[in-house]
């Protein structure tokens, strides 16, 4: 969001604002209901949501759909609750997200400081890249990941990630680093500082925000992902499969309050991300979005 | 001292550092990217079933695909849906992005609520809103134990209707991104120009509707861009919230492509659809970029 806070100079008589207060906090209520509803059934017993009202508070509190959910619901055919994927998810997002965007910082760099002839046609073809609907991607990665011997393993899913994530870590780091003076890496040249020292030491040290706009970026996107997934996961799929697989099961009796309890456990780490650095988060969609 | 040769050999790698550094990525790209797109369209051109198999028949699968009934409700489904998405999230968004930008208490509090939803995967957003607005135990249900009997919402469960609640909840999950994009170009105006205005007399419609909305142009634009292209590749969403039901009434491009590629057995007809996409998608982005690139330059 935008840092610089300014007065409007538009003014606005009484009922207006009442009218404007209005709008703002029904929409507040609207992105809030999903979250409440899903918060609230967690912790009900089956028969308060089956026979009782979606909104209405828990009469008896229980944390077992929780207890469930993250260990003994039935995914798939095994009941292993959501544990095992969960630690898939983290194995899977931790490589990905550190190699992305460490890759994404030294092309950046090269493509700031080090410019060569057609270094904008190589830019340009790693930003469209950012843009093509995965589709058209996914017969040939499943035959490549079928050769390579990594179908259906996270190493699979982290070449998966890395590869169509650094397109958007080298926009984040080029950007970033298009605003650094280039005069101080030239003075660093002329004292004889070579390509990673200068890097290293001129740099690294002031890439921290842009640096957590890339992690955080490439950590809910990766987090979130479901094609993916879905295609390669295999025996190794992440969170986001597994809640699929759990609500859409066909067998038994549906436990909706597991499912809810699931569906935040699958949401907690984006949502805290996004609680502890929001602001970052924001930043990142708009340095992704607006400069292209 | 070291000797000449090595010193020259060693100002000659920092001369080739930088592209070699680079080289990996680029290579990636080019393969992972532009030669599987490549693979892709060849693959089209293939009687390929469920494996590829290189014997090509010309054209015959785009002849299939747009002769396919599943295709053309996936194309209708595609274009309510995204133009619906895109013209709800940016009115909501800009709605609420001028609304905010009024001095309001509590700003700092509402952000963040209004853009949490984007922290989350569509398939969390699926299943919330799956079974929010499932008759049985959702609204509808609510809306009876409260005393309204008569009251009726059971869209997902409707063919005819189901697709617009996919629309709902893609228009909860991304609307407060828009506004968060149409906030920060209100709060870029200068404001010397909209004083100016009222000096002359303009009243706060006509501010907005002459001066501010025109000078949100770019902002519009990257709107446009970002939610067109989320909405082309809508595949996850669709899976969670209606599995592409019922019967075959939500499928779009993204869910057709998946199924007759891997669980069809048609190859062939799912490259061909595949290609149709990076097509749209291709029409919108590449003038698109190219315009920021070369403004930037």
């Amino acid at each position: 969001m935008s840092a610089i806070r300014h007065e409007t100079a538009v003014s606005t008589g009484r009922t207006a604002r009442v009218f404007l207060y209005l709008v703002l906090v029904l929409f507040a209520l609207f992105y809030l209901l999903p979250l409440y509803v899903m918060g609230v059934n967690s912790v009900k017993p089956l028969p308060e949501i089956t026979g009782g009202n979606m909104m209405a508070l828990p009469r008896a509190w229980t944390l077992e759909p929780w207890r469930a959910a993250w260990s003994s619901a039935q995914i798939g055919v095994q009941p292993t609750g959501l544990k095992p994927y969960f630690l898939n998810s983290i194995l899977m997002v931790v490589p990905a997200v550190a190699i992305s965007t460490i890759v994404g910082a030294l092309n950046g760099y090269i493509l700031t400081k080090w410019r060569f002839r057609g270094a904008d046609w190589v830019f340009g073809l790693m930003l469209f890249s950012c843009f093509i609907p995965f589709q058209i991607v996914l017969i040939p990665m499943a035959l490549i990941l079928g050769k390579l011997g990594l179908a259906g393993s996270i190493p699979g899913l982290v070449l998966v990630h890395v590869v169509y994530g650094i397109g958007f870590t080298t926009l984040y780091f080029r950007n970033y680093y298009a605003a650094f003076p280039t005069e101080l890496v030239r003075a660093a040249m002329i004292d004889g500082a070579g390509f990673f020292r200068i890097f290293w030491r001129i740099l690294l040290p002031v890439s921290g925000p842009i640096a957590v706009v890339s992690v955080i970026w490439q950590f809910t996107n990766i987090w979130n992902d479901f094609l993916f997934g879905a295609s390669f996961g295999g025996t190794s799929q992440p969170m986001t499969v597994a809640l699929n697989n759990l609500v859409q099961s066909s067998t038994g009796v549906k436990e909706y309050n597991v499912h809810f309890a699931a569906a935040i456990l699958a949401a907690l780490p984006t949502l805290a991300v996004y609680v502890v650095a929001g602001r970052y988060f924001v930043r990142g969609l708009m340095a992704g979005s607006v400069k292209g | 001292m070291s000797p000449p040769t090595s010193a020259d050999f060693r100002t000659r790698l920092q001369d080739w550092l930088p592209r070699l550094v680079l080289a990996p990525s680029f290579a990636t790209t080019l393969i992972f990217v532009y030669g599987f797109i490549l693979f892709t369209v060849l693959l089209s051109f293939t009687g390929s079933k469920m494996l590829p198999n290189w014997s090509f028949i010309g054209l015959d699968n785009y002849v299939r695909l747009f002769k396919l009934q599943h295709w053309h409700i996936a194309l209708k489904n595609i274009a309510v849906f995204a133009s619906l998405y895109i013209v709800i999230c940016t009115a909501i968004g800009l709605a609420l992005a001028i609304f905010l930008d009024q001095k309001i208490r509590g700003e700092g509090m509402l952000r963040p609520i209004y853009l949490y939803p984007m922290a989350l995967s569509f398939i969390v957003t699926g299943t919330a809103w799956k079974w929010f607005l499932d008759p049985g135990i959702g609204l509808e249900h609510v809306m009876h134990l409260w005393g309204w009997e008569s009251f009726s919402f059971g869209w997902i469960k409707n063919s005819n209707m189901a697709i617009y609640c996919i629309v709902i909840a893609a228009v909860w999950q991304t609307s407060g991104f828009v506004m968060a994009m149409f906030l920060a170009g209100l709060r870029g105006i200068d404001n010397e120009i909209l004083k100016a205005a009222q000096i002359d007399g303009a009243s706060n419609w006509q501010l907005y509707r002459r001066i501010v909305i025109p000078l949100l142009r770019p902002a519009f634009l990257s709107a446009f861009v970002i939610l067109s292209h989320l909405a082309i590749k809508s595949y996850d969403l669709v899976v969670a919230l209606t599995g592409g039901g019922p019967g075959r009434a939500t499928e779009m491009p993204a869910t057709f492509m998946y199924s007759y590629t891997f669980t069809r057995n048609q190859m062939g007809v799912g490259a061909a659809s595949a290609v149709i996409m990076l097509m749209t998608i291709a029409a919108i982005m590449v003038p698109y970029l190219y315009a920021e690139l070369r403004e930037k330059r």
